[in-house]
């Protein structure tokens, strides 16, 4: 999975949750066909599970607002342990997890077997705007630059004796922040400058790509298109 | 090409910034096809804005410049570009792909090369510096030294007629300065190198000038330049701690 081509793991990660928000959230039994299938990816993909779960924190502030929705949505309530607890609620509760769990899932699997760069070439092969992809490629060039710019002026200020975090530190902290956006932007022009004098006259050169065999294609959209497969059913099969 | 025409002729470049701050006064300066230069100056001598010219980024506002006979001018401008390599001075600056190979092919993607001769000729100029085993690191994970030969890599690659290098060895440990003195020395290519760093420009050019407030002040033989204690003194370029230089060699 690591060695397929971004632009297809994208299109494929997308079909896959597509088909997943567009599952009835009543067919229960459709999303754990869904589960296999993501866990299928992981194992496919080479993964730790626990690599997975670890990175799924990212879905923490979705699942709390999910879990509240159950004790303030109206409708017909159920007692659970003395809790009147929404029907509706609970619904709405289970289909967010469930969507949002899966999502995340499948993007991580991506996010895993794919470097930031590949993504990039990938968007950039799918028709996203060529400004907004060197905007995000300078963007991951150079955040490690900055980074390190930032690290350096809080340890030259911590040599100069700054400690602790009061209000002096919050003050301080804007005068990084502005340094850090003038240095930054400074850089930026001296970039350009680069540019120019190789050549560069307003577009990225662009790499010829080779074409995506249809095996590989096919390799890729197995899991969408069981997927497909299984929501197509849970359209078509009554629900309660 | 005139194949008699110097690589580099400047006559008389004057130039201010937009803010009305003149940093050069009339430069003349003539390099002949497959000299070594070595441009010396304080801080603020005009030294860096000078090597903007030669590739047209900046342009002049008195004056010409002209590399291998063709003038720099709106038209030529891409051709330049092509003909006068130009290495910065922090190589994050000049660095901006996401790995060394496409970095080193993105100028010559720009004059036009494609297919097997650009990886061809990508291959070689990693191959002149170095570097080719490092072809698909990204250029941050390099060390300084490392990044400053890929930064000469992206400009040969275009096959230039002439290197300008911008303080080429600062901030390098003496063991990456040597190994860049060793790459530069294995190429057969006209080049102007703007340093302070005097021991290197003894050891790399035969010739050096002397820039001071946008003035050429001298143009002499490296060693008869750097042995003349007065001028150096008047320019603020001093020779290292222990470091004694005759005339005579």
């Amino acid at each position: 999975m690591h060695r397929l081509p971004a632009h297809v793991k994208i299109v494929a990660a997308l079909t896959f949750t597509i088909v997943v928000v567009a599952t009835p959230r009543e067919q229960i039994w459709a999303f754990v066909a869904y589960a296999v299938l993501a866990a299928t990816a992981i194992i496919a993909a080479g993964l730790r599970p626990a690599h997975i779960v670890k990175h799924l924190a990212i879905e923490l502030p979705f699942v709390f607002f999910a879990l509240l929705l159950p004790f303030v949505s109206r409708g017909p309530e159920i007692s659970i342990v003395g809790i009147g607890l929404s029907q509706t609620g609970m619904w709405d509760a289970w289909n967010i997890l469930a969507k949002a769990t899966l999502g995340t899932t499948v993007s991580l699997v991506l996010a895993s077997t794919t470097s930031g760069n590949e993504l990039l070439r990938g968007l950039e092969r799918l028709g996203a705007p060529a400004l907004f992809v060197q905007i995000m490629s300078f963007m991951l060039r150079y955040v490690e630059v900055t980074s390190r710019e930032l690290d350096r002026m809080r340890v030259a200020q911590a040599s100069r004796g700054l400690r602790g975090n009061g209000v002096r530190r919050w003050r301080v902290l804007s005068h990084v922040v502005g340094s850090l956006f003038i240095r930054t932007y400074e850089r930026g022009e001296r970039v350009h400058l680069a540019m120019l004098s190789r050549g560069y006259r307003g577009s990225m050169p662009a790499q010829s790509a080779a074409s995506v065999p249809v095996s590989t294609w096919a390799y890729a959209f197995a899991l969408p298109a069981l997927a497909a497969a299984c929501a197509a059913t849970a359209w078509t099969t009554p629900w309660t | 090409m005139d194949v008699r025409a110097p690589a580099l002729e400047l006559r008389g470049v004057a130039f201010a910034y937009p803010d009305g701050n003149q940093v050069l006064y009339g430069v003349d300066l003539r390099v002949e096809v497959g000299e070594r230069v070595a441009m010396l100056g304080p801080n603020g001598a005009g030294k860096s804005t000078l090597a903007l010219h030669l590739n047209g980024i900046l342009e002049q506002g008195a004056g010409s410049v002209r590399v291998s006979g063709v003038e720099v001018t709106k038209d030529t401008v891409g051709e330049i570009r092509r003909r006068v390599g130009l290495v910065f001075q922090d190589p994050d600056d000049q660095l901006f792909m996401p790995s060394v190979r496409d970095d080193v092919a993105f100028g010559a993607i720009n004059v036009g090369l494609r297919g097997a001769e650009l990886d061809r000729r990508v291959d070689d100029a990693l191959n002149a510096v170095g570097m080719l085993e490092h072809a698909d690191r990204p250029p941050h994970h390099l060390s300084f030294g490392q990044r400053r030969r890929v930064c000469i890599a992206t400009v040969l690659v275009m096959r230039p007629d002439v290197l300008v290098l911008d303080e080429p060895t600062s901030n390098l440990d003496p063991a990456s300065r040597r190994e860049l003195t060793e790459v530069l020395e294995s190429l057969a290519v006209t080049t102007l190198r703007i340093t302070h760093d005097l021991p290197y420009a003894l050891q790399l050019c035969p010739r050096s000038v002397l820039l001071d407030e946008g003035v050429l002040v001298a143009d002499r033989p490296t060693r008869v330049l750097l042995a003349d204690e007065e001028l150096m003194r008047a320019h603020r370029l001093e020779l290292p701690y222990g470091f004694e230089l005759t005339v005579a060699g």
